[in-house]
């Protein structure tokens, strides 16, 4: 059998013959079925129109009755050196997902642009697509040169623009070269009608393509597909993405960072392999118990997948609602799944214009550079260098809505974030540092004491703020007088000492809160700054003293629940502000005053401080 | 690697992605050269024990040399096996062509073991080089709650990060083996020494290329007696696989009106 085919992806302007280039090739090799030729004609002939080639690949009812090609077909062409499949991306506009999917896969791409018609809108963007997705072996076809009787200065003039157009993209065809699909010329044999033109002709052109050099050479990356059960042993399963393999390998799992050997390799109906190598879907089993899952990437020690919780992406926008900042996705790359937020769009390409667009928002069919942001660290690769590990799709609602690239300048490699040193092969639980937990969550744990008079507003803002927060992706909690006097200080009532008590342990357990990463939002009156000094203690350099500031009126005017006019009757002992005093604080963080600005804008000062004091900086 | 270690190998990623992300889910085994390579290729993937039930859409009317080789091939490999009985022809669309409505009766028996059974996988042998229609299918293909394929949204599907969520009350058809031909099938069998049914070799001057119901799937002309044969004369034929299939060839658009209502 012949090695791998050539994956060659054919686009175009809608109308400029594609599917009519790849079904007269399809006839020179004498590839058409029995009959196929036949029936093309004969269905033409109902149709009333002259044989069209491309009817051989628009199967469908529907793609007949519009003529256009609805959805990327591949077809095999056998030439006597190699096997090439064609992949036909579609013309239209609105199809940019069959076209990315399409060419992904390709290796080599034919640009199809009308002698009559020239570049066209659709020629140019597919040209642009090509580059983007990486793909450099490129020829250009001219087709249709029946249409203005094979002149050639109008090849000529064509051909020097099309050479201009990729030169501007930084691309260079191999090949421009005069056709006419219809009527075979230049295809299997050179033309008669084209004598002007001594190049090669367009098979010629496809055998010296040349197939993308071996994946094996590359650094090992070996997503972890699943772990199987196989009696009492862990089968890991996956397909190596790139590099080699073999038994006795150390292999450090990413983002996990655990190291282990490979025991076996395994197999069934035949003997256990030795060796394995790029392509390969494989079942290994380890030294030693490691718990790994799907999603994890092995590779060697020595040339590891870099480790990352922000991103640089170009992405190609396929959904119909538009992409904005801050909007949040699954990020599926390797076998690895991922929440992640748009943190920001940098740089936003029309399709169309190619120029540049507003950066509010992509559009369906619009190329963009965004950053990302994961909550988990990721095992990633540049795409330039690794792409089967550097490219990666994006879902909403189950959908796929965007393809990307990953580009990792600017970002360093986190691996030291996940506190283990691979320098021995002693296993070890990883010690989880702050940096780590800031870097998963994307924001330092810390305590935000609100302070103030009863009716003052701070479970009001606590709320508010914590849901804002929380819809932003902050791990966040509120502890206030609801949620810890029922469990965790249920022993304690009124009493002065019970006050200082609730206190101090609403002080400690905010402080473990901002330990384990979180923000956490405390809403008591705590009126006595000796009781918020010991909290500020428990907290340290995480405790930001905030203080909501209304004067007695309001607060009495507002009384949420009551409780003024249950002091002012005598009901309640010793109540903050009428019978027991509140101790404003020295040096706050920060001052809230509700009396004079209306809520939202509280909510948003809060906001703002906590983004300034504990969010990470999206440049890192 | 060559041509059909790549095929093996990717065909065996796909199994193992659908059984990771689609429970429950089932194989369609028609018992033909296809389904059962396919079987094949599942005891590789999942190292000897194929992990989810084989469904034979029965229509009574298989060929007897069939029921015998399933017979065995479950005693012998151990498959979990499930008979789906389909409705006779009169439950079907009765615009379609005769033998389409016959080859239709599999569609109503899928829907309705898919519904039973609450699959949300469903794995098939599909390929590309098969059928012009097939050529446009998807590895994971998303069918909605009435079991149709929506040829004109087909979801964008690339780099392998196949999408394994069904639509609401639908499932996701996975086909693993779209990307072979059948000449790699039989060069496969050959290469592995699989077992097929003895239909598909020459008796007579006739031989089956392609399996179904005995009513509706014609011999060709063959002298091709062994695999070895079978791809020589591949190699050197220009006639299409599915030529003995009757329903293909009733009217222009048969085939794709088929597979909208969820035809294999």
């Amino acid at each position: 059998m012949t090695s791998a085919p050539l994956r060659l992806v054919v686009v175009g302007h809608v109308d400029h013959g594609k599917s009519t280039l790849i079904g007269r090739l399809l006839h020179e090799l004498g590839a058409l079925p029995t009959g196929k030729a036949d029936e093309l004609r004969a269905v033409s002939e109902r149709r009333g129109v002259a044989i069209e080639w491309s009817f051989a690949l628009d199967a469908f009812q529907a793609e007949r009755d519009q003529a256009v090609t609805i959805d990327t077909t591949r077809v095999w062409l056998r030439l006597p050196e190699r096997d090439i499949v064609v992949i036909d991306a579609p013309g239209h506009r609105e199809f940019l997902a069959n076209m990315v999917s399409g060419a992904a896969e390709a290796e080599a791409a034919l640009l199809v642009v009308d002698a009559s018609e020239g570049m066209q809108e659709q020629t140019r963007r597919h040209a642009y697509l090509l580059r983007l997705l990486g793909l450099e072996q490129i020829a250009v076809v001219v087709n249709k040169l029946d249409l203005v009787d094979f002149s050639e200065p109008r090849y000529r003039e064509l051909e020097g623009a099309a050479r201009h157009f990729l030169a501007e993209l930084g691309l260079t065809p191999r090949l421009v070269l005069p056709i006419s699909a219809r009527h075979g010329d230049n295809l299997a044999l050179a033309s008669a009608n084209m004598p002007w033109y001594q190049g090669p002709t367009l098979m010629e052109a496809l055998r010296a393509f040349e197939v993308r050099p071996s994946r094996e050479d590359l650094p090992l990356r070996l997503p972890i597909q699943d772990v199987y059960r196989q009696d009492d042993r862990r089968v890991l399963v996956g397909r190596i993405e790139s590099g080699r393999l073999g038994v006795g390998d150390t292999l450090l799992f990413s983002p996990s960072n655990k190291l282990a050997r490979i025991k076996s390799l395994e197999a069934w109906n035949a003997p256990p392999p030795a060796r394995a190598v790029a392509g390969q879907s494989v079942g290994i089993t380890l030294d030693r118990p490691l718990f790994v899952e799907r999603g994890e990437i092995a590779s060697h020690q020595e040339s590891a997948p870099r480790l990352s919780n922000v991103l640089h992406a170009t992405l190609f926008w396929l959904a119909s609602t538009p992409l904005t900042a801050g909007q949040r996705l699954r990020l599926e790359i390797a076998t690895a799944d991922a929440a992640i937020t748009v943190e920001s769009i940098e740089r936003v390409i029309d399709t169309d214009s190619l120029g540049p667009g507003p950066v509010d928002a992509v559009q369906r069919d619009q190329v963009a550079e965004v950053v990302l942001r994961s909550r988990a660290l990721l095992a990633l690769d540049e795409h330039g260098h690794l792409p089967r590990t550097g490219r990666f799709v994006l879902r909403a609602n189950g959908e796929t809505v965007a393809g990307g690239l990953a580009s990792l300048r600017d970002h360093p490699d986190q691996r030291h974030a996940v506190g283990l040193a691979p320098e021995n092969l002693t296993p070890v639980d990883h010690k989880v540092t702050r940096a780590s937990r800031s870097e998963r969550f994307g924001h330092r744990g810390g305590i935000l004491w609100l302070t103030g008079l009863s009716g003052a507003g701070k479970s009001t803002l606590a709320m508010a703020v914590e849901q804002h927060l929380f819809r932003r992706g902050y791990a966040v909690y509120v502890l206030d007088g609801d949620n810890v006097r029922s469990g965790l200080n249920a022993n304690l009532g009124f009493s002065p000492e019970d006050r200082v008590e609730n206190i101090r342990r609403v002080g400690e357990v905010a402080a473990l809160f901002a330990d384990a990463g979180f923000l956490c939002i405390t809403a008591f009156i705590s009126p006595y700054r000796t009781d918020r000094a010991r909290a500020r203690q428990a907290g340290g350099d995480a405790f930001h003293e905030i203080y909501i500031r209304a004067d007695l009126e309001t607060c009495e005017r507002r009384d949420p629940k009551g409780l003024y006019r249950r002091a002012r009757a005598g009901e309640i002992a010793e109540f903050t502000g009428i019978s027991a005093p509140y101790e404003p604080p020295e040096s706050p963080e920060l001052v809230i005053d509700t009396t004079r600005e209306p809520i939202e804008a509280c909510v948003e000062q809060i906001l703002r401080h906590i983004a300034t004091s504990f969010a990470i900086t999206s440049r890192m | 690697m060559d041509r059909l270690d790549e095929l093996e190998a990717q065909s065996i990623f796909i199994l193992r992605e659908a059984v990771n992300r689609l429970q429950p889910i089932g194989m369609l085994w028609s018992i033909g050269k296809d389904s059962n390579t396919l079987l094949w290729l599942a005891r590789k993937a999942f190292f000897g024990r194929v992990p989810f039930p084989v469904i034979l859409l029965d229509t009574g009317n298989e060929f007897p040399e069939v029921y015998a080789f399933r017979d065995r091939i479950i005693r012998e490999w151990g498959l979990t096996y499930i008979d789906a009985p389909c409705p006779g022809a009169e439950e079907t669309d009765p615009s379609l062509p005769p033998k389409a409505r016959a080859a239709a009766r599999k569609t109503l028996g899928l829907k309705r073991i898919i519904a039973e059974r609450g699959f949300r996988g469903m794995i098939l042998g599909i390929r590309r080089d098969e059928q012009a229609i097939r050529s446009k299918e998807r590895i994971f293909s998303p069918r909605d709650a009435t079991g149709g394929w929506n040829f004109r949204h087909q979801p964008p599907e690339f780099w392998d990060r196949f999408n394994a969520e069904p639509p609401p009350g639908g499932h996701v058809r996975v086909h693993p083996l779209l990307g072979w031909t059948e000449i790699d099938v039989w060069r496969y069998v050959e290469r592995e020494g699989m077992p097929v049914v003895p239909l598909y070799f020459a008796r007579d001057g006739r031989r089956f290329r392609s399996l179904g119901e005995k009513d509706i799937t014609f011999p060709v002309a063959s002298n091709a007696a062994t695999i070895a044969e079978i791809i020589l004369e591949l190699e050197a034929s220009r006639e299409p696989e599915r030529a003995g299939r009757a329903m293909d060839h009733e009217s222009e658009d048969a085939f794709e009106r088929l597979r909208a209502q969820g035809y294999m």
